[in-house]
Protein backbone atom coordinates (compact mmCIF):
# COMPACT_ATOMS: atom_id res chain seq x y z
CA UNK A 1 0.00 0.00 0.00
CA UNK A 2 2.58 2.46 1.05
CA UNK A 3 5.21 1.00 -1.73
CA UNK A 4 1.87 2.24 -4.39
CA UNK A 5 1.85 5.63 -3.00
CA UNK A 6 5.15 6.06 -3.09
CA UNK A 7 5.69 5.80 -6.90
CA UNK A 8 2.26 7.95 -7.15
CA UNK A 9 4.38 10.49 -5.55
CA UNK A 10 7.29 10.60 -8.04
CA UNK A 11 5.98 13.39 -10.17
CA UNK A 12 8.36 15.44 -12.46
CA UNK A 13 7.83 18.12 -9.43
CA UNK A 14 9.55 15.81 -6.65
CA UNK A 15 12.42 15.01 -9.80
CA UNK A 16 13.39 18.42 -9.83
CA UNK A 17 13.35 19.18 -6.65
CA UNK A 18 15.77 15.86 -6.61
CA UNK A 19 17.92 17.13 -9.65
CA UNK A 20 18.12 20.81 -7.43
CA UNK A 21 19.01 19.22 -4.69
CA UNK A 22 22.13 17.06 -6.42
CA UNK A 23 22.86 20.65 -7.75
CA UNK A 24 23.04 22.21 -4.37
CA UNK A 25 24.97 19.60 -3.23
CA UNK A 26 28.19 19.56 -5.91
CA UNK A 27 27.62 23.03 -5.66
CA UNK A 28 28.42 23.82 -2.07
CA UNK A 29 30.96 20.86 -1.45
CA UNK A 30 32.53 22.33 -4.41
CA UNK A 31 32.33 26.04 -2.89
CA UNK A 32 34.09 24.62 0.38
CA UNK A 33 36.92 22.51 -1.98
CA UNK A 34 38.04 25.98 -2.92
CA UNK A 35 39.75 26.00 0.27
CA UNK A 36 41.81 23.65 -0.81
CA UNK A 37 43.31 25.96 -3.57
CA UNK A 38 45.39 28.38 -1.47
CA UNK A 39 46.31 25.54 0.88
CA UNK A 40 48.31 23.00 -1.86
CA UNK A 41 49.45 25.67 -3.67
CA UNK A 42 51.84 27.10 -0.21
CA UNK A 43 49.93 30.93 -1.38
CA UNK A 44 50.26 31.20 2.00
CA UNK A 45 53.52 31.96 3.92
CA UNK A 46 52.51 33.23 7.64
CA UNK A 47 54.35 33.80 10.65
CA UNK A 48 52.11 31.82 12.84
CA UNK A 49 51.44 32.60 17.05
CA UNK A 50 54.39 30.93 19.63
CA UNK A 51 53.72 27.31 19.75
CA UNK A 52 51.71 26.89 16.35
CA UNK A 53 52.34 23.18 15.28
CA UNK A 54 53.07 22.53 11.16
CA UNK A 55 50.90 24.04 8.89
CA UNK A 56 49.09 21.04 8.13
CA UNK A 57 48.51 19.63 11.31
CA UNK A 58 47.77 23.67 12.42
CA UNK A 59 45.22 24.16 10.25
CA UNK A 60 44.01 20.62 11.29
CA UNK A 61 44.06 21.72 14.88
CA UNK A 62 43.29 25.63 15.44
CA UNK A 63 39.26 25.92 15.73
CA UNK A 64 39.23 30.05 14.89
CA UNK A 65 37.93 31.01 17.52
CA UNK A 66 40.37 33.58 18.42
CA UNK A 67 41.26 33.55 21.87
CA UNK A 68 44.82 33.89 20.78
CA UNK A 69 44.13 37.14 19.29
CA UNK A 70 42.19 38.01 22.59
CA UNK A 71 44.40 37.63 25.10
CA UNK A 72 48.19 39.27 22.98
CA UNK A 73 48.92 41.95 24.88
CA UNK A 74 50.80 43.54 21.87
CA UNK A 75 48.11 42.50 19.59
CA UNK A 76 50.24 40.95 17.29
CA UNK A 77 47.89 38.29 15.97
CA UNK A 78 45.56 38.78 13.13
CA UNK A 79 42.55 35.84 12.07
CA UNK A 80 43.02 35.65 8.06
CA UNK A 81 40.57 35.94 5.46
CA UNK A 82 38.45 33.80 2.98
CA UNK A 83 41.01 34.16 0.35
CA UNK A 84 43.14 31.90 3.04
CA UNK A 85 41.13 28.94 1.85
CA UNK A 86 40.69 26.34 5.20
CA UNK A 87 43.11 28.83 6.64
CA UNK A 88 39.85 31.43 7.02
CA UNK A 89 40.25 32.02 10.75
CA UNK A 90 43.28 30.89 11.81
CA UNK A 91 45.76 33.79 13.87
CA UNK A 92 48.60 34.69 11.80
CA UNK A 93 51.33 37.80 12.87
CA UNK A 94 52.31 40.28 10.40
CA UNK A 95 55.69 41.04 12.10
CA UNK A 96 56.38 44.36 9.95
CA UNK A 97 53.04 45.65 11.44
CA UNK A 98 53.34 44.34 14.84
CA UNK A 99 55.58 41.26 16.11
CA UNK A 100 55.23 38.57 19.06
CA UNK A 101 57.93 40.69 21.71
CA UNK A 102 57.21 38.09 24.07
CA UNK A 103 56.00 40.72 26.77
CA UNK A 104 53.38 38.56 28.34
CA UNK A 105 56.20 36.26 29.19
CA UNK A 106 54.23 33.88 29.67
CA UNK A 107 52.99 32.67 26.07
CA UNK A 108 49.12 33.83 26.90
CA UNK A 109 48.14 32.87 23.50
CA UNK A 110 49.43 29.10 23.94
CA UNK A 111 47.44 28.97 27.30
CA UNK A 112 44.39 30.13 25.73
CA UNK A 113 44.60 27.50 22.42
CA UNK A 114 41.55 25.41 23.18
CA UNK A 115 43.14 22.91 20.59
CA UNK A 116 46.32 22.56 21.16
CA UNK A 117 46.92 23.83 17.71
CA UNK A 118 49.33 26.45 19.57
CA UNK A 119 51.46 23.40 21.77
CA UNK A 120 50.94 23.26 25.34
CA UNK A 121 54.76 21.46 24.89
CA UNK A 122 56.13 24.96 25.37
CA UNK A 123 56.78 27.35 27.90
CA UNK A 124 59.05 29.79 27.19
CA UNK A 125 60.14 32.34 24.32
CA UNK A 126 63.02 30.66 23.55
CA UNK A 127 60.90 27.27 23.27
CA UNK A 128 59.58 29.00 19.90
CA UNK A 129 60.34 28.32 16.47
CA UNK A 130 57.87 30.82 14.37
CA UNK A 131 60.86 30.77 11.75
CA UNK A 132 63.94 32.62 10.93
CA UNK A 133 65.13 36.10 10.67
CA UNK A 134 67.27 36.39 7.56
CA UNK A 135 69.14 39.63 7.03
CA UNK A 136 67.57 40.37 2.97
CA UNK A 137 68.60 43.87 2.11
CA UNK A 138 72.38 43.83 3.49
CA UNK A 139 73.32 46.74 1.15
CA UNK A 140 70.70 49.15 2.90
CA UNK A 141 71.41 48.19 6.49
CA UNK A 142 72.06 51.30 8.33
CA UNK A 143 74.87 49.13 10.69
CA UNK A 144 76.43 47.94 7.47
CA UNK A 145 76.37 51.69 5.92
CA UNK A 146 78.21 52.79 9.41
CA UNK A 147 75.29 55.32 10.24
CA UNK A 148 73.56 55.87 13.24
CA UNK A 149 70.11 56.41 14.25
CA UNK A 150 68.03 58.88 15.50
CA UNK A 151 64.60 59.23 15.96
CA UNK A 152 60.96 57.11 15.86
CA UNK A 153 62.13 54.00 14.72
CA UNK A 154 59.16 53.81 11.93
CA UNK A 155 57.87 57.11 12.35
CA UNK A 156 55.12 59.19 13.73
CA UNK A 157 52.58 57.33 12.31
CA UNK A 158 53.46 53.76 13.22
CA UNK A 159 51.17 52.20 15.70
CA UNK A 160 53.21 49.09 16.75
CA UNK A 161 54.02 48.84 20.35
CA UNK A 162 56.95 47.49 22.38
CA UNK A 163 57.73 46.63 25.65
CA UNK A 164 60.44 48.84 27.10
CA UNK A 165 61.21 47.46 30.58
CA UNK A 166 63.40 50.18 31.56
CA UNK A 167 59.89 52.53 30.89
CA UNK A 168 56.88 50.34 32.15
CA UNK A 169 57.63 46.40 33.50
CA UNK A 170 54.33 45.69 32.90
CA UNK A 171 52.55 47.86 29.55
CA UNK A 172 53.87 47.47 26.19
CA UNK A 173 53.82 51.45 25.00
CA UNK A 174 54.05 52.69 21.10
CA UNK A 175 57.30 52.58 19.52
CA UNK A 176 56.52 56.08 18.17
CA UNK A 177 56.80 56.94 22.21
CA UNK A 178 60.13 55.96 22.63
CA UNK A 179 62.71 57.42 19.98
CA UNK A 180 66.56 56.27 20.03
CA UNK A 181 69.48 58.33 19.56
CA UNK A 182 72.66 55.81 18.30
CA UNK A 183 75.54 56.41 17.14
CA UNK A 184 75.58 52.74 15.32
CA UNK A 185 72.23 51.39 14.29
CA UNK A 186 71.34 48.53 16.48
CA UNK A 187 67.81 48.30 17.02
CA UNK A 188 67.67 44.35 15.74
CA UNK A 189 69.79 43.49 18.25
CA UNK A 190 68.66 46.08 20.97
CA UNK A 191 65.17 45.29 20.50
CA UNK A 192 65.65 41.32 20.26
CA UNK A 193 63.89 39.38 23.27
CA UNK A 194 65.81 36.82 23.33
CA UNK A 195 68.91 39.04 23.50
CA UNK A 196 67.32 41.18 26.09
CA UNK A 197 66.50 38.12 28.21
CA UNK A 198 70.26 36.73 28.26
CA UNK A 199 71.61 40.59 29.47
CA UNK A 200 68.98 40.19 32.24
CA UNK A 201 69.80 36.68 32.71
CA UNK A 202 73.44 37.62 32.83
CA UNK A 203 72.80 40.55 35.18
CA UNK A 204 70.83 38.31 37.59
CA UNK A 205 67.59 39.20 36.98
CA UNK A 206 65.84 36.88 34.84
CA UNK A 207 62.06 37.91 33.90
CA UNK A 208 59.59 37.12 36.72
CA UNK A 209 62.94 35.61 38.47
CA UNK A 210 62.49 32.61 36.92
CA UNK A 211 65.67 30.82 35.77
CA UNK A 212 64.16 28.82 33.03
CA UNK A 213 63.15 32.02 31.11
CA UNK A 214 66.73 32.56 30.56
CA UNK A 215 67.20 31.35 26.66
CA UNK A 216 70.47 29.08 26.33
CA UNK A 217 71.40 30.60 22.66
CA UNK A 218 72.34 33.91 21.34
CA UNK A 219 69.75 34.63 18.53
CA UNK A 220 71.70 38.01 16.77
CA UNK A 221 74.41 40.08 16.96
CA UNK A 222 76.44 43.18 14.68
CA UNK A 223 79.99 41.77 13.46
CA UNK A 224 82.56 44.15 12.67
CA UNK A 225 82.84 43.76 8.93
CA UNK A 226 86.46 43.05 7.56
CA UNK A 227 87.10 46.03 5.11
CA UNK A 228 85.78 48.33 7.15
CA UNK A 229 86.61 51.99 6.85
CA UNK A 230 87.40 53.36 9.76
CA UNK A 231 86.23 50.00 11.97
CA UNK A 232 82.62 51.63 12.27
CA UNK A 233 80.79 49.12 10.05
CA UNK A 234 78.86 46.45 11.57
CA UNK A 235 76.34 43.53 9.88
CA UNK A 236 73.88 41.94 11.83
CA UNK A 237 73.97 38.10 11.86
CA UNK A 238 71.37 35.81 12.56
CA UNK A 239 72.40 33.03 15.28
CA UNK A 240 70.54 29.61 16.23
CA UNK A 241 68.96 31.01 19.10
CA UNK A 242 66.90 33.39 16.52
CA UNK A 243 63.07 31.91 17.21
CA UNK A 244 61.36 34.15 14.50
CA UNK A 245 59.28 36.54 16.76
CA UNK A 246 59.60 39.16 14.21
CA UNK A 247 60.56 42.26 16.07
CA UNK A 248 63.86 43.31 14.51
CA UNK A 249 61.91 43.08 11.30
CA UNK A 250 59.42 45.49 13.01
CA UNK A 251 61.97 47.50 14.59
CA UNK A 252 64.02 48.36 11.61
CA UNK A 253 63.57 51.85 10.41
CA UNK A 254 64.86 50.90 6.71
CA UNK A 255 62.30 51.12 4.28
CA UNK A 256 62.00 48.42 2.90
CA UNK A 257 63.39 46.49 5.90
CA UNK A 258 66.55 44.97 5.91
CA UNK A 259 65.59 41.74 7.94
CA UNK A 260 62.27 40.00 7.23
CA UNK A 261 61.17 36.39 8.89
CA UNK A 262 61.10 33.12 6.61
CA UNK A 263 58.76 31.35 8.12
CA UNK A 264 58.62 28.40 5.99
CA UNK A 265 61.18 25.60 7.16
CA UNK A 266 59.55 26.31 10.63
CA UNK A 267 56.29 26.13 9.15
CA UNK A 268 56.73 22.71 7.40
CA UNK A 269 56.47 24.31 4.54
CA UNK A 270 59.83 24.26 2.37
CA UNK A 271 59.29 23.32 -1.09
CA UNK B 1 7.93 2.93 15.41
CA UNK B 2 8.75 4.68 18.55
CA UNK B 3 8.66 8.70 19.37
CA UNK B 4 12.25 8.98 19.45
CA UNK B 5 12.93 6.66 15.91
CA UNK B 6 10.08 8.70 14.35
CA UNK B 7 11.81 11.93 15.52
CA UNK B 8 15.10 10.95 14.52
CA UNK B 9 14.30 9.89 11.17
CA UNK B 10 12.36 13.17 10.55
CA UNK B 11 15.58 14.77 11.30
CA UNK B 12 17.45 13.17 9.08
CA UNK B 13 15.27 13.92 6.06
CA UNK B 14 12.28 11.24 6.23
CA UNK B 15 8.65 12.67 5.29
CA UNK B 16 6.33 12.00 8.40
CA UNK B 17 4.30 9.77 7.61
CA UNK B 18 0.45 9.03 8.73
CA UNK B 19 -0.47 6.97 11.51
CA UNK B 20 -2.00 3.72 10.72
CA UNK B 21 -5.17 3.67 13.08
CA UNK B 22 -3.63 1.13 15.49
CA UNK B 23 -0.85 3.71 16.03
CA UNK B 24 -3.42 6.18 17.38
CA UNK B 25 -4.16 5.94 21.33
CA UNK B 26 -7.99 5.00 22.01
CA UNK B 27 -8.27 8.61 23.63
CA UNK B 28 -6.79 10.88 20.91
CA UNK B 29 -9.26 8.99 18.33
CA UNK B 30 -12.14 10.03 20.96
CA UNK B 31 -10.91 13.80 20.77
CA UNK B 32 -10.66 13.31 17.16
CA UNK B 33 -13.89 11.92 16.83
CA UNK B 34 -15.59 14.76 19.07
CA UNK B 35 -13.78 17.28 17.21
CA UNK B 36 -14.79 16.19 13.81
CA UNK B 37 -18.48 16.14 14.31
CA UNK B 38 -18.61 19.33 16.56
CA UNK B 39 -20.21 21.79 14.05
CA UNK B 40 -19.80 25.15 16.05
CA UNK B 41 -16.40 23.96 16.61
CA UNK B 42 -15.98 24.20 13.02
CA UNK B 43 -17.86 27.86 12.93
CA UNK B 44 -15.59 28.51 15.50
CA UNK B 45 -13.10 28.35 13.53
CA UNK B 46 -14.36 29.93 10.42
CA UNK B 47 -14.74 32.88 13.35
CA UNK B 48 -11.48 32.84 14.26
CA UNK B 49 -9.36 32.87 11.76
CA UNK B 50 -11.75 36.01 9.58
CA UNK B 51 -10.51 37.77 13.27
CA UNK B 52 -7.32 36.53 13.21
CA UNK B 53 -6.63 38.15 9.96
CA UNK B 54 -7.79 41.45 10.60
CA UNK B 55 -5.81 41.95 14.08
CA UNK B 56 -2.25 40.31 14.01
CA UNK B 57 -0.89 39.59 17.11
CA UNK B 58 2.65 41.14 17.79
CA UNK B 59 5.11 37.96 18.43
CA UNK B 60 6.34 38.66 21.42
CA UNK B 61 7.99 35.24 21.99
CA UNK B 62 10.56 36.47 18.51
CA UNK B 63 11.32 39.59 20.22
CA UNK B 64 12.27 37.96 23.17
CA UNK B 65 14.39 35.66 21.30
CA UNK B 66 16.39 38.16 18.92
CA UNK B 67 16.95 40.21 22.09
CA UNK B 68 18.47 37.09 23.58
CA UNK B 69 20.79 35.89 20.19
CA UNK B 70 21.89 39.34 19.95
CA UNK B 71 22.66 39.81 23.52
CA UNK B 72 25.06 36.66 23.17
CA UNK B 73 26.73 37.90 20.39
CA UNK B 74 27.06 40.92 21.76
CA UNK B 75 28.53 39.57 25.07
CA UNK B 76 31.61 37.99 22.37
CA UNK B 77 32.12 41.48 21.08
CA UNK B 78 32.00 43.60 24.61
CA UNK B 79 34.25 40.85 26.30
CA UNK B 80 36.99 41.61 24.07
CA UNK B 81 36.42 45.50 23.33
CA UNK B 82 36.54 46.02 26.95
CA UNK B 83 38.72 43.14 28.12
CA UNK B 84 35.98 42.30 31.10
CA UNK B 85 36.73 38.25 30.48
CA UNK B 86 32.87 37.27 30.39
CA UNK B 87 32.94 35.69 27.00
CA UNK B 88 36.31 35.26 25.32
CA UNK B 89 36.67 33.57 21.79
CA UNK B 90 34.58 33.47 19.18
CA UNK B 91 31.05 30.75 18.38
CA UNK B 92 33.41 28.14 17.29
CA UNK B 93 35.24 27.70 21.09
CA UNK B 94 35.28 30.15 23.69
CA UNK B 95 35.18 30.64 27.80
CA UNK B 96 32.78 31.79 29.49
CA UNK B 97 33.90 32.98 32.95
CA UNK B 98 37.16 30.76 32.16
CA UNK B 99 34.68 27.68 31.51
CA UNK B 100 35.98 26.56 28.29
CA UNK B 101 33.14 25.80 25.91
CA UNK B 102 33.45 24.36 22.42
CA UNK B 103 30.92 24.30 19.60
CA UNK B 104 30.00 20.91 18.86
CA UNK B 105 30.21 20.96 15.21
CA UNK B 106 33.55 22.59 14.95
CA UNK B 107 34.88 20.54 17.37
CA UNK B 108 33.67 17.24 16.05
CA UNK B 109 35.63 18.52 12.46
CA UNK B 110 38.66 19.47 14.61
CA UNK B 111 38.89 16.12 15.80
CA UNK B 112 37.98 14.52 12.63
CA UNK B 113 40.79 16.27 11.04
CA UNK B 114 43.26 16.65 13.69
CA UNK B 115 42.67 12.91 14.94
CA UNK B 116 43.57 13.94 18.21
CA UNK B 117 41.60 15.91 21.55
CA UNK B 118 43.33 17.80 24.06
CA UNK B 119 41.69 18.04 27.46
CA UNK B 120 40.44 21.50 26.83
CA UNK B 121 39.02 20.86 23.96
CA UNK B 122 37.45 17.48 25.54
CA UNK B 123 36.18 19.51 29.03
CA UNK B 124 34.87 22.51 26.27
CA UNK B 125 33.00 19.74 24.44
CA UNK B 126 31.49 18.15 26.50
CA UNK B 127 30.45 21.00 29.28
CA UNK B 128 28.50 22.37 25.65
CA UNK B 129 26.93 19.21 24.81
CA UNK B 130 25.29 18.97 28.53
CA UNK B 131 24.08 22.59 28.12
CA UNK B 132 22.26 21.60 24.77
CA UNK B 133 21.06 18.52 25.86
CA UNK B 134 19.21 20.58 29.03
CA UNK B 135 18.02 23.29 26.46
CA UNK B 136 17.03 21.78 23.41
CA UNK B 137 19.81 21.12 21.11
CA UNK B 138 18.75 22.92 18.15
CA UNK B 139 18.00 25.56 20.48
CA UNK B 140 21.30 27.01 19.80
CA UNK B 141 20.18 27.72 15.69
CA UNK B 142 17.38 30.25 16.65
CA UNK B 143 18.46 31.59 20.08
CA UNK B 144 22.11 31.95 19.25
CA UNK B 145 23.28 31.56 15.73
CA UNK B 146 23.89 35.09 13.59
CA UNK B 147 23.18 33.63 10.75
CA UNK B 148 19.83 32.35 11.75
CA UNK B 149 18.75 35.89 12.51
CA UNK B 150 19.95 37.70 9.55
CA UNK B 151 18.06 34.38 7.92
CA UNK B 152 14.91 35.23 9.36
CA UNK B 153 15.07 38.89 8.01
CA UNK B 154 16.29 37.65 4.66
CA UNK B 155 12.72 35.05 5.15
CA UNK B 156 10.55 38.11 5.41
CA UNK B 157 11.89 39.40 2.53
CA UNK B 158 11.19 36.90 0.77
CA UNK B 159 7.77 36.00 1.83
CA UNK B 160 6.91 39.59 0.98
CA UNK B 161 8.42 38.98 -2.68
CA UNK B 162 6.54 35.95 -2.84
CA UNK B 163 3.09 37.04 -1.88
CA UNK B 164 3.84 39.47 -4.93
CA UNK B 165 4.71 36.79 -6.40
CA UNK B 166 8.22 38.05 -7.42
CA UNK B 167 9.73 35.20 -6.07
CA UNK B 168 8.99 31.61 -5.82
CA UNK B 169 10.15 29.03 -3.20
CA UNK B 170 11.80 26.16 -4.75
CA UNK B 171 12.14 23.40 -1.89
CA UNK B 172 14.44 21.05 -1.44
CA UNK B 173 15.04 16.88 -0.57
CA UNK B 174 15.72 17.37 3.04
CA UNK B 175 17.84 14.67 3.05
CA UNK B 176 20.33 16.82 1.50
CA UNK B 177 21.45 18.07 4.92
CA UNK B 178 22.60 14.73 6.03
CA UNK B 179 24.37 13.62 3.15
CA UNK B 180 26.44 17.04 4.18
CA UNK B 181 26.73 16.25 7.77
CA UNK B 182 28.43 12.90 6.63
CA UNK B 183 30.60 14.54 3.41
CA UNK B 184 31.64 17.31 5.57
CA UNK B 185 32.78 14.29 8.07
CA UNK B 186 34.62 12.26 5.55
CA UNK B 187 36.16 15.47 4.30
CA UNK B 188 37.83 16.51 7.47
CA UNK B 189 39.08 12.79 7.58
CA UNK B 190 40.44 12.19 5.00
CA UNK B 191 41.70 15.86 4.28
CA UNK B 192 43.01 16.66 7.57
CA UNK B 193 41.28 19.82 6.97
CA UNK B 194 38.10 21.15 8.70
CA UNK B 195 36.65 21.89 5.55
CA UNK B 196 33.13 22.99 6.65
CA UNK B 197 34.74 25.74 8.50
CA UNK B 198 35.46 27.55 5.01
CA UNK B 199 31.85 28.06 4.16
CA UNK B 200 30.28 27.82 7.37
CA UNK B 201 28.17 31.57 8.03
CA UNK B 202 27.37 30.88 11.63
CA UNK B 203 31.72 31.11 12.68
CA UNK B 204 32.54 33.44 9.70
CA UNK B 205 29.30 35.76 11.16
CA UNK B 206 30.62 35.52 14.76
CA UNK B 207 34.42 36.21 14.09
CA UNK B 208 33.18 39.10 11.75
CA UNK B 209 30.74 40.66 14.56
CA UNK B 210 34.01 40.27 17.03
CA UNK B 211 37.56 40.89 14.84
CA UNK B 212 35.96 42.73 11.87
CA UNK B 213 34.78 42.61 8.84
CA UNK B 214 36.47 41.02 5.84
CA UNK B 215 36.26 38.96 2.30
CA UNK B 216 34.38 36.13 3.90
CA UNK B 217 31.25 37.84 4.25
CA UNK B 218 30.57 37.89 0.84
CA UNK B 219 29.51 33.91 1.35
CA UNK B 220 27.37 35.14 3.77
CA UNK B 221 25.42 38.28 1.72
CA UNK B 222 25.39 35.07 -1.13
CA UNK B 223 23.82 32.30 0.85
CA UNK B 224 21.20 35.44 1.99
CA UNK B 225 20.45 36.48 -1.69
CA UNK B 226 19.78 32.75 -2.65
CA UNK B 227 16.96 32.71 0.44
CA UNK B 228 15.36 35.53 -0.81
CA UNK B 229 15.36 35.06 -4.10
CA UNK B 230 15.21 31.49 -4.20
CA UNK B 231 14.76 29.30 -1.44
CA UNK B 232 12.73 30.17 1.57
CA UNK B 233 15.51 29.49 4.68
CA UNK B 234 17.39 27.53 1.96
CA UNK B 235 20.76 26.84 4.22
CA UNK B 236 19.16 26.34 7.86
CA UNK B 237 17.03 24.11 5.83
CA UNK B 238 18.65 21.64 4.01
CA UNK B 239 22.54 22.24 4.57
CA UNK B 240 24.15 23.32 7.60
CA UNK B 241 25.58 20.19 9.83
CA UNK B 242 25.77 22.44 12.45
CA UNK B 243 21.91 22.20 12.84
CA UNK B 244 22.02 18.38 12.51
CA UNK B 245 24.53 18.14 15.05
CA UNK B 246 22.48 20.28 17.49
CA UNK B 247 19.11 18.28 16.51
CA UNK B 248 21.26 14.60 17.22
CA UNK B 249 22.01 16.19 20.82
CA UNK B 250 18.45 17.54 21.61
CA UNK B 251 17.05 14.55 20.78
CA UNK B 252 16.24 13.52 23.63
CA UNK B 253 16.54 16.58 25.64
CA UNK B 254 13.98 17.21 28.55
CA UNK B 255 12.77 20.87 27.14
CA UNK B 256 10.41 20.54 23.96
CA UNK B 257 7.55 21.83 22.42
CA UNK B 258 4.80 20.20 23.44
CA UNK B 259 1.56 20.03 21.64
CA UNK B 260 -2.21 19.70 23.00
CA UNK B 261 -5.02 17.54 21.02
CA UNK B 262 -7.29 19.10 22.41
CA UNK B 263 -7.15 22.61 22.28
CA UNK B 264 -6.00 22.15 18.69
CA UNK B 265 -8.40 23.76 15.67
CA UNK B 266 -6.02 22.34 13.26
CA UNK B 267 -5.97 25.47 11.06
CA UNK B 268 -2.00 25.43 10.32
CA UNK B 269 -1.10 28.83 11.18
CA UNK B 270 1.66 27.03 13.23
CA UNK B 271 2.96 25.36 10.65
CA UNK B 272 3.14 28.26 8.01
CA UNK B 273 5.77 30.09 10.59
CA UNK B 274 7.66 27.19 11.45
CA UNK B 275 11.04 26.87 9.59
CA UNK B 276 10.70 22.76 9.92
CA UNK B 277 6.73 22.65 9.54
CA UNK B 278 7.50 18.29 8.88
CA UNK B 279 7.86 18.24 12.77
CA UNK B 280 4.56 19.94 13.48
CA UNK B 281 2.87 17.22 10.91
CA UNK B 282 0.87 16.03 14.12
CA UNK B 283 -0.81 19.17 14.52
CA UNK B 284 -2.92 18.48 10.86
CA UNK B 285 -6.32 16.54 11.80
CA UNK B 286 -6.03 12.73 12.02
CA UNK B 287 -2.20 13.20 12.72
CA UNK B 288 -1.55 13.07 16.60
CA UNK B 289 -1.17 9.83 18.07
CA UNK B 290 -1.72 10.86 21.55
CA UNK B 291 -3.49 13.88 23.32
CA UNK B 292 0.11 15.41 23.96
CA UNK B 293 2.73 14.98 21.25
CA UNK B 294 6.47 16.46 22.17
CA UNK B 295 7.52 18.14 18.83
CA UNK B 296 10.71 16.63 17.19
CA UNK B 297 14.11 16.93 17.52
CA UNK B 298 14.25 18.92 14.19
CA UNK B 299 12.15 21.44 16.08
CA UNK B 300 14.88 24.82 16.86
CA UNK B 301 12.27 25.61 20.28
CA UNK B 302 12.42 29.18 18.19
CA UNK B 303 8.40 29.78 19.63
CA UNK B 304 6.71 31.17 16.34
CA UNK B 305 4.47 28.40 16.94
CA UNK B 306 3.84 28.71 20.32
CA UNK B 307 3.06 32.42 19.39
CA UNK B 308 1.49 31.81 16.14
CA UNK B 309 -1.17 29.62 17.81
CA UNK B 310 -4.70 31.19 18.44
CA UNK B 311 -5.84 28.28 21.23
CA UNK B 312 -2.43 27.55 22.77
CA UNK B 313 -2.07 24.15 21.90
CA UNK B 314 1.39 24.32 21.57
CA UNK B 315 3.83 24.92 24.65
CA UNK B 316 7.36 25.19 25.43
CA UNK B 317 7.90 22.10 28.53
CA UNK B 318 10.72 21.17 30.60
CA UNK B 319 10.28 17.77 31.68
CA UNK B 320 10.91 16.66 35.12
CA UNK B 321 11.66 13.72 36.93
CA UNK B 322 8.34 13.50 37.34
CA UNK B 323 7.21 13.21 33.37
CA UNK B 324 9.45 10.31 32.91
CA UNK B 325 7.66 7.94 35.50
Amino acid sequence: MSKVQKTKRKTPRSRRSFLRTVVLGVGLVSASLLGFIPVLQHWVKRLRPPGALLEQKFLASCIKCGQCVQVCPVEAIKLADLDEGFGVGSPYIDARAQACDFSCDGLQCVLACPTGALTHEINYPHETDMGIAKVVRPESCLAVLGQGFKGQARGAKFTGKLRYDEVDRWNPIPVREHPYDLELCDLCVRQCPIEIRIAQCEAGKPPSGDKNQCPPQHAIRLEPMENGQGGKRMRPVILDGCVGCGVCEMICPVEPTVIAMDSSKSRGMSV
Amino acid sequence: MSQLSRSLSELLGRDPKKPRPEEVAPKAKEVLAAQRSDKTRIEEIRIEIAHKAQNKMPEKLRRKRWAVLIFINLLFLISYVLDIQMLEGALTASRFVGFHMADLNSALQVMLAYKHVVINLLIGTVTVFIMWWLLGGRTFCSWVCPYHLLAEWAEILHLKLASKKLVKDHPFDRRARTWFWVIFSILALVTGYTVFETVSPTGILSRALIYGPGLALIWVVLLLLFEIFYSRRAWCRYACPIGLTYGLVGATSPFKVQYTLENCFHEGECRKVCLVPHVLDTVIMGRARELKVDIGADCTRCGRCVDACPTSSLNFKFKGLGDLL
